[in-house]
């Protein structure tokens, strides 16, 4: 096995953003939300407070590992909600052709010619702020590029004789696209996923900074980034670390990504056989 | 006809016509005739070999007779049902009809071993005991040539004259009566034909099978087949036992298809066609295959098209010329 | 054959370079073909047929490398030229047709320009002067109409078309010598023996040499007088083709002779079970020490486990690599 630079160090940060998040309560210093002490407000980066403090006098170390939470937590159930629709739509599309495939490639088209981010900010001026509104939002509006791939895929497979085997066999249609086709597409479709993971954090962080993500007090990276612009000269500390923080989450998903596509995708891997 | 009651499978008047253009952005619609009025029949043990060049019609009908491909008109009569007809259960019809693909390589799934590729279809069928499930992929296996052990590979781990028999382990495993062969050797390296024709005739005596084999390898046809039909743009031209059409030919275009064949001997007369398949979209008239024919009169050109006619008892062949080219 | 040899292989080995290793993927493999002679190789996927060609027009390519022996074209060795002198002897005096010619056409030009190009390329011509020989060089190849298809693309043509094209650009520059690698593969059998009986007077109009290469033994043996057969990356028989089949000296070609269902065999001698090769051809990566043959050869001793027979002259004509040879 080749050593892969990409896989390995987009791993390692994806694993130490995962933990990070996982072991907040022990590794955090004080209560992201309600330690505020106007006494330590816009304490600068030392022993004490890691990371320094913001305004309110909270510990950003603290919050930046709390933020972590919500932003894994956004990007993955997000994702997985985008990878369920496109999937269904696109092999669904592929298998079935007729008007159930003009119809969704339809679909298709117009979500992306949408922008994304506008569509899940429409989405999100209609529902209440919060983590589930946000949930729906970016699970919505991301599956195209999943669904296109999907029905690519798919569409190259179903002429492939263990398909119409299985047809032969007597397999229904929905057997078929499960354990015939599926298991030979999702290589690809994980490699989107996680590259797609990354987006959705990115998606996070701008709602919130926008103010219609998560909602202040709760430590999310976009709105701890959308809190410190007034501060960004006097205190950047502020507004580094949970810049430092997205920034390394998603460099981590794309080259974990890329990595996997290495890996999983039949054609690099015929090239190294 | 005679021996009806040896009869397994019959096919009566089909058609299948593809629809061509028309549609949202205009264009004129137009229909190609895949497979125009075909009638056949197919005895109880008896190996059927299609023949005829790309195009033809002989994998539409096949897929027809496999419920792949719905009929626009016609019938494929099993026992007195029509199992192409619409709302006819998959399952059922899987029980009955099977088939050896062309491509060893293309037609095993990459993620399944051999035992998944077994049982599955097996389960799908109600058979779930582990010990039955477990004796019929054994016993399976060693019909084919396959060691029981072997059954926790994958796919790519096996040589392409393995994966065939793969292939038809699959297509037996459910004791169907019918199995269609699609090319079921030209994939293959040529010392390994041998091993998968001799396996498919052994396997067609033990388990009392009836063969629908498509090939272009004339040669394959001969050695395997007992009956041979000759397709010609969607119409069978010629039909008969084997022996009266590989050596007897009636129709001009089967001693063309017979004459193609290189002969290592550099002996073999015979006439040689020119010129390609016509547009499908529009056949010739009359005979459809007067422009190319060597034996070509002016009648061979207007319309109506030949009937298929009996020259002899069980040889039926499309040609107007039939008695004068004897 | 005509005093001196038009080509000359001597010694030919190329290898599969794989993560540092060297495979012998074609190993000491000799042979020579006359002016306007017609040379066919034959061997099964992986006996190194093919790369042997690729070697003759300097094509080879990552992972595989030329790994000594040497080729003489018109008494000048060939097998180390520089790049540029080679794309002078390329599509010019030696030239190859493919077996897809869909893929070696370029899709986005007509094809007269296409065939125009050789001229222009290689004869020094004008571009309006080569439209002109373009259209007869169609002519040449028999397509109908040639003044019109010189502005068609290759998908506006069929497979036998398209075909032609590749042999009207191949024969352009009349080559000394044409490598056709499974031509007529793709083909239907009708339209193959049209393709064949092209370039057979074709090459005899122009005293172009051949060398054919295909699985086909009937094939070769129809279009050559002498024939190698191929077997894991070594020459094992040289023979004049129809003593190929009367009389194969080698067990491989034995075998595979005695393996084939030839047309006309069971009118002539009833069906009798097909003699078997057994075992699978070795991957290039795992050819067997000794003779590469000795693990599906029936006519086995331990010399051939130990060692690696010489090529060995036969009394009447052709050569033979084995230790058993009849």
């Amino acid at each position: 096995m080749k050593f892969r630079a990409n896989l390995v160090i987009g791993g390692a940060l994806f694993a130490t953003v995962v933990v990070a998040g996982a072991l907040a309560p022990f590794l955090a210093h004080t209560d992201p939300v309600m330690d505020a002490n106007l006494m330590n407000a816009e304490v600068a980066p030392g022993s004490e407070f890691w990371f320094g403090t913001d305004a309110q006098g909270r510990d950003i170390y603290s919050r930046v590992l709390y933020g972590a939470r919500i932003s894994l937590t956004v990007g993955i159930v997000s994702q997985l909600i985008n990878t369920v629709i496109g999937v269904c739509l696109g092999l669904s599309a592929a298998y079935w052709g007729g008007w159930w495939d003009d119809f969704v490639s339809g679909l298709t088209n117009l979500m992306l010619a949408i922008p994304s981010l506008i569509f899940a900010l429409a989405i999100m001026a209609i529902l209440t702020p919060g983590l589930t509104s946000l949930l729906i939002a970016l699970g919505l509006t991301n599956w195209s590029y999943t669904c296109r791939l999907s029905r690519a895929s798919a569409l190259s497979l179903k002429g492939q004789g263990y398909v119409q085997a299985a047809k032969v066999l007597g397999y229904g249609d929905i057997r078929i696209m499960l354990t015939q086709i599926l298991p030979n597409i999702l290589g690809p479709i994980i490699v989107i996923g996680t590259l797609g993971m990354g987006g959705a954090v990115l998606a996070e962080a701008s709602l919130s900074f926008l103010g219609l993500g998560i909602r202040p007090p709760f430590p999310s990276w976009g709105s701890m980034l959308s809190d410190a612009r007034d501060q960004i000269t006097t205190a950047p500390w502020i507004s580094i670390f949970p810049g430092l923080a997205i920034f390394m989450t998603v460099l981590g998903l794309n080259l974990l990504g890329d990595g996997l596509r290495d890996i999983l995708d039949p054609q690099s891997r015929a090239r190294t056989a | 006809m005679p021996e009806t009651d040896q009869m397994i499978l019959r096919v009566e008047d089909l058609a299948v016509h593809f629809p061509l253009g028309g549609g949202l952005l205009g264009g004129k619609r137009r229909t190609v005739h895949a497979v125009d009025g075909v009638d056949l029949h197919l005895r109880k043990g008896e190996c059927l070999g299609l023949v005829g060049e790309s195009g033809c019609g002989k994998s539409t009908l096949a897929l027809s007779i496999l419920g792949l491909q719905a009929p626009t008109r016609g019938r494929v009569l099993l026992d007195g049902v029509d199992i192409a007809a619409p709302g006819v259960d998959r399952k059922a019809r899987a029980r009955i009809v099977q088939m050896v693909f062309q491509d060893p390589y293309s037609s095993l799934n990459p993620r399944q071993t051999v035992r998944r590729t077994l049982e599955d279809p097996l389960r799908l069928h109600g058979i779930t005991d582990k010990s039955e499930v477990d004796g019929r992929i054994e016993e399976m296996l060693r019909h084919v040539g396959l060691r029981p052990e072997q059954a926790a590979r994958y796919p790519h781990e096996f040589s392409g004259g393995q994966r065939q028999r793969i292939g038809i382990a699959r297509a037996l495993i459910l004791k169907p009566k019918i199995v269609v062969l699609d090319e079921p050797v030209s994939a293959l390296d040529v010392s390994i034909r041998a091993q998968i024709i001799n396996l498919l005739l052994e396997l067609k005596e033990t388990m009392e099978l009836s063969y629908i084999m498509i090939s272009h390898d004339l040669g394959v046809v001969e050695h395997m087949s007992d009956r041979v039909a000759v397709m010609y743009l969607g119409r069978i031209v010629e039909t008969g036992g084997w022996h009266s059409i590989f050596t007897a030919p009636r129709h001009p275009y089967t001693r063309a298809l017979i004459a193609a064949i290189p002969d290592p001997f550099g002996e073999r007369p015979g006439v040689k066609i020119s010129g390609e398949l016509p547009n499908p979209l529009e056949p010739p008239s009359g005979c459809r295959f007067h422009p190319r024919c060597p034996e070509v009169r002016d009648i061979c050109r207007k319309p109506p098209t030949p009937p298929l006619g009996e020259i002899a008892r069980e040889h039926e062949v499309r040609c107007l010329r039939a008695a004068e080219l004897a | 054959m005509s005093g001196e040899a038009l080509l000359k292989v001597e010694n030919l080995r190329l290898d599969l370079v794989v993560g540092g290793r060297r495979f012998g993927a074609v190993k000491d493999v000799s042979f020579s073909i006359g002016r306007g002679e017609t040379f066919g190789l034959v061997g099964e996927s992986g006996c190194g047929k093919s790369i042997t060609a690729l070697a003759l027009i300097g094509l080879l390519r990552a992972p595989l490398a030329f790994g000594g022996g040497r080729i003489l074209f018109k008494g000048r060795e060939i097998q180390n030229l520089p790049d540029s002198e080679m794309r002078k002897l390329r599509g010019n005096a030696i030239s190859m047709i493919f077996q897809e010619p869909m893929t070696a056409l370029n899709p986005l030009s007509p094809v007269g320009r296409q065939i125009a190009e050789m001229f222009v390329l290689h004869k020094g011509a004008t571009w309006h002067e080569a439209e002109r020989k373009a259209v007869e060089a169609l002519a040449n190849v028999r397509v109908p109409a040639p003044d019109r298809r010189v502005k068609d693309y290759p998908h506006q043509l069929s497979g036998g078309m398209r075909q032609r094209v590749m042999i009207a650009i191949a024969l352009a520059c009349r080559p000394d010598l044409l490598l056709a690698d499974e031509p007529t593969t793709a083909l239907d059998v009708t339209v193959q023996a049209e393709i064949l009986e092209l370039i057979r007077d074709l090459s005899a109009a122009q005293g172009t040499a051949v060398l054919m290469i295909s699985h086909d033994l009937g094939l070769i043996a129809n279009m050559c007088a002498r024939v190698g057969v191929m077997y894991a990356g070594r020459l094992v028989e040289e023979r004049a083709a129809q003593e190929v089949f009367r009389a194969p000296s080698h067990p491989y070609t034995g075998g595979l002779v005695a393996s084939l269902p030839l047309l006309g065999a069971r009118a002539s001698h009833g069906r009798s079970r097909l003699k078997e090769i057994t075992g699978v051809v070795p991957a290039v990566t795992a050819f067997p020490e000794g003779c590469r043959f000795n693990p599906r050869c029936q006519a086995r001793t331990e010399i051939c486990i130990a060692e690696d027979p010489e090529e060995t002259a036969l009394p009447r004509g052709g050569r033979v690599r084995c230790h058993h040879h009849a």
